[in-house]
């Protein structure tokens, strides 16, 4: 059984709280870079210009990417030899609340959703533990802006649906949001399993390298497909028409009931943070 | 593709050339307020007393900045949706609101008492907080201290740059946008919220 103390745990996740605010991750500008050649529209190109160079003086000024330092959603694979010296939950709280204070980042959290008290530090985050075989501790950080979680959607289509309920659905999402989600956005999509957990496996497929195809080449046709669609949607960077409105879209699955199939549309914009450690 | 300078606070004049899509850059001193300022200031107004700011002529930019660090003014400051806003939209605009900055779209209402009011959305690119805070000069909390990053600021700007998404005649930057380059139509209506 390996240790891992929960005060390791706690510096990782405040280092990676700031981390993704300030530096957008690589795999996020070259596909601006991408948008941007491929982009028709001007003002599309424009707003392209516009993410790089944000970017840039993000990294250079101390400037977070965006002001909406998002919600943290902390996603944590835990080896079953491997045990946390401590207690997991509070290290990773008291890791967003030291990155929030210390990477002057926004505390956009309120303690109850209906009489809205600012918690000041961003805590508590969004927490989700995994157990998986061997002894790697894996710690994921997403600050997840707003804007695009508002437009995102879950709905309980019928088995007869099939795969065109889900892609007239995932395009009807996008057009909907439109601007309001800051395209281009990236896109998971969970499909199956129950109500309460299609919409994790959506978040869960945000925090797959983008790119990254489902493993099952049946899925993986499906991501193109979608992806190629929503691109013909036209409404392109911030909405101001264009080819780019989406730079990715990933699945991820789950077996359901043979009366279900649950399908939840998790948006993010192009302010897509997100960075993973092991410890 | 034309660059409008306007001054902020506004002048009814100043508006009359502006056309959705059209690139402007504004300068002088503009309002923040988003939610939960919003809802205060509807909360006052119902209750007979005016806002804590002048509304006539001036310019409310839909932000929630992070936190300067020492030596700094501000810190990140872009644009945050402009819709979660439309709710409170008429009584602003009838105390002479004349423009707002934000990200995404208004709704169809709001469109129409903006035509109707003579005022101007204007979109800054969202999540482009870093940029957009170098045209930031000065900022200073003037009411709702108590909200932190969701107080209302008096905020000086220079050449802060945005694109006209709603004009006084009732031209949509988005609408025009998708309709140009779609080639696929979906059977979707925007949700405003």
């Amino acid at each position: 059984m390996r240790s891992v103390p929960a005060r390791a745990v706690e510096e990782k996740v405040r280092d990676l709280c700031i981390d993704i605010n300030y530096h957008m991750p690589r795999d996020m500008l070259q596909a601006f870079e991408r948008a941007r050649e491929t982009e028709v529209s001007p003002p599309g190109r424009e707003v392209l210009t516009q993410l790089l160079a944000n970017a840039r003086t993000a990294a250079s000024e101390g400037l977070p990417y965006c002001q909406d330092t998002g919600t943290a959603v902390v996603y944590i694979r835990q080896g079953e030899e491997v045990r946390v010296e401590g207690r997991l939950e509070e290290a990773v709280h008291r890791g967003v609340s030291a990155g929030t204070r210390e990477g002057f980042l926004r505390g956009s959290i309120v303690r109850d959703p209906l009489r809205r008290q600012n918690t000041g530090d961003n805590t508590p985050p969004v927490l989700h533990v995994e157990r998986e075989p061997g002894d790697k501790f894996h710690i994921a950080v997403m600050a997840k802006g707003s804007g695009a979680e508002n437009m995102s959607q879950l709905r309980m289509l019928t088995p007869a649906d099939g795969p065109d309920g889900i892609r007239r659905f995932v395009l009807q999402v996008v057009r909907e949001a439109g601007p309001n989600a800051c395209p281009p956005v990236t896109i998971g999509l969970g499909i199956g399993s129950t109500f309460d957990t299609v919409a994790w496996l959506a978040k869960k497929a945000l925090f797959r390298p983008l790119g990254r195809r489902n493993p099952d080449p049946y899925y993986a046709d499906l991501e193109v497909a979608l992806l190629r669609d929503i691109n013909r949607l036209g409404i392109g960077p911030m909405g101001f028409g264009g080819k780019n409105t989406a730079l990715d879209l990933r699945i991820e699955t789950a077996p359901c009931h043979i009366a279900a199939l649950p399908v939840a549309v998790n948006l993010e914009c192009h302010a897509h943070r997100v960075r993973e450690a092991e410890l | 593709m034309t660059t409008h300078h306007l001054d902020a606070p506004v002048a009814d004049a100043a508006l009359a050339d502006l056309r959705a899509g059209d690139r402007v850059e504004v300068t002088g001193t503009l309002y923040t307020a988003r939610d939960a300022a919003h809802k205060r200031m509807a909360e006052d107004i119902q209750k007979g007393r005016e806002p804590p700011i002048p509304l006539r002529g001036q310019v409310i930019y839909y932000v929630g900045p992070t936190p300067p660090r020492p030596g700094s003014i501000i810190g990140s400051a872009g644009p945050t949706t402009a819709s979660r806003m439309d709710k409170y939209m008429e009584a602003l605009l009838q105390r002479g609101l004349k423009a707002t900055i934000g990200k995404g779209y208004r709704s169809p209402p709001v469109v129409e008492a903006m035509k109707h009011h003579r005022a101007v959305y204007l979109v800054a690119v969202g999540g482009t907080g870093a940029l957009l805070s170098k045209h930031i000069r000065s900022v200073r909390v003037v009411a709702y201290e108590d909200l932190g990053t969701e107080a209302i600021r008096e905020m000086r700007v220079e050449r802060f740059p945005v694109v006209v998404g709603n004009d006084i005649y009732g031209g949509d930057v988005f609408q025009e946008g998708v309709k140009r380059y779609a080639e696929i139509q979906v059977d979707a209506k925007p949700r405003y919220e």
